[in-house]
């Protein structure tokens, strides 16, 4: 179970040596931990928590106009802080990546977490996101490389939900 | 108090060839455009609170270049947690200089934070941006060029500027994909 899981963080880990992503952004989500693990480890990969997801938006396209790839990492939640931020993507034709751990879906805990993860999809393409979507952990290196080729070739901003059935519902105990 | 236009323009006239000018949406735009046409300036139309991290993913990622963000303090105040990034993820290269006029002056000159109790220099350097100071004259000028040129950044100065409407100075394009590119074309080796 341990490897299995370990597993898809490395395809997507894979995905941004080969793309030469090398600046990643996040607000930390624990579905991503094993991701921006990995990230820290590599020199070549330059880590940048945030305190807003919105500033990831910010960073990436300067970043990109400086003539680095990033990606920013958030969960479902940080896609609403966003949203006015992806205009600057969206309006200059700066390719813009990001992956996003969705809660609020699939065996879900905590009711607050379901408005923003029922908003989610609808809320990036209301901003002419395309959205992708990875389920089962075999299609999650495909699903991102995919995303990742579409925002870098075509100039556009594209999102991946990592579905909450593949990453897994958290149980929360009382006491 | 600083009257900001011509103060912007003496820092652009007297520029250097490894400047990179970047300016936030509003006044901050309208007087970079105001020095002239330049490919090497890039200025916000909209996206408000974003030429902070926009100016820091750039300065990360041209490390040896100058990085200059003249942004007002509307902007600024919507991206707080920004400067704590900064600080944070430390470029040397960028000085974030805050056009201060403690108030939304486009809109109908409603009062800032910053014209209550709100520092921006305490705010920054309580975020830890410990080369944070402000200025109040456009005497300052030589101590600015050395912060945007030589010292070590990151910097954020808080000019206290007038609250006055300047005529709008349009950009080349209004297009940002025209204007990204152009500014892009000056970053290539």
């Amino acid at each position: 179970m341990e490897g299995a899981i370990k597993d898809w963080r490395n395809d997507i880990y894979k995905v941004f040596k080969e793309l030469d992503i090398t600046m990643v952004s996040h607000v930390p989500d624990a579905g991503h931990t094993p991701l921006i693990n990995l990230c820290e480890k590599d020199n070549e990969i330059e880590v940048v928590t945030l305190t807003t997801e919105q500033d990831g938006v910010g960073i990436s396209c300067g970043a990109f106009a400086g003539g680095r790839k990033s990606a920013l990492l958030m969960q479902s939640s940080g896609v609403g802080n966003c949203i006015n931020a992806l205009a600057l993507p969206n309006i200059c034709r700066i390719p813009f990546l990001t992956l996003v751990s969705m809660r609020g879906e699939w065996g879900e805990f905590v009711p607050w977490q379901v408005p923003m993860g029922l908003g989610t999809p609808k809320v990036l393409e209301a901003m002419d996101v395309k959205v992708f979507r990875a389920d089962y952990k075999e299609e999650v290196g495909s699903t991102v490389d995919a995303a990742a080729r579409f925002a870098f070739n075509t100039n556009r901003s594209a999102a991946v939900l990592l579905s909450q059935k593949m990453i897994g519902a958290k149980q929360f105990k009382n006491g | 108090m600083i009257e900001r236009r011509p103060f912007v323009q003496k820092i652009l006239k007297n520029r250097q060839t490894n400047l990179r000018v970047v300016s936030g949406l509003g006044t901050s735009t309208w007087d970079l455009m105001s020095g002239g046409d330049d490919k090497a300036n890039f200025g916000f139309i909209g996206a408000m609170g974003q030429a902070i991290p926009f100016a820091l993913g750039l300065a990360m990622a041209q490390p040896d270049l100058r990085i200059l963000l003249f942004t007002g303090d509307g902007d600024a105040l919507m991206s707080l947690g920004s400067i704590a990034t900064v600080a944070n993820h430390p470029v040397t290269n960028l000085t974030i200089m805050v056009m201060d006029n403690e108030s939304y002056v486009e809109t109908g000159s409603q009062p800032t934070a910053t014209a209550g109790k709100t520092d921006l220099e305490i705010v920054a350097k309580g975020s830890g941006i410990a080369n944070s100071f402000t200025i109040h004259s456009e005497k300052d000028y030589d101590r600015i060029i050395k912060t945007i040129y030589e010292e070590e950044g990151p910097s954020l100065v808080v000019a206290k500027c007038q609250a006055k409407a300047t005529p709008l100075v349009f950009p080349h394009s209004f297009d940002g994909s025209v204007s990204i590119n152009r500014f892009m074309s000056t970053l290539k080796s």
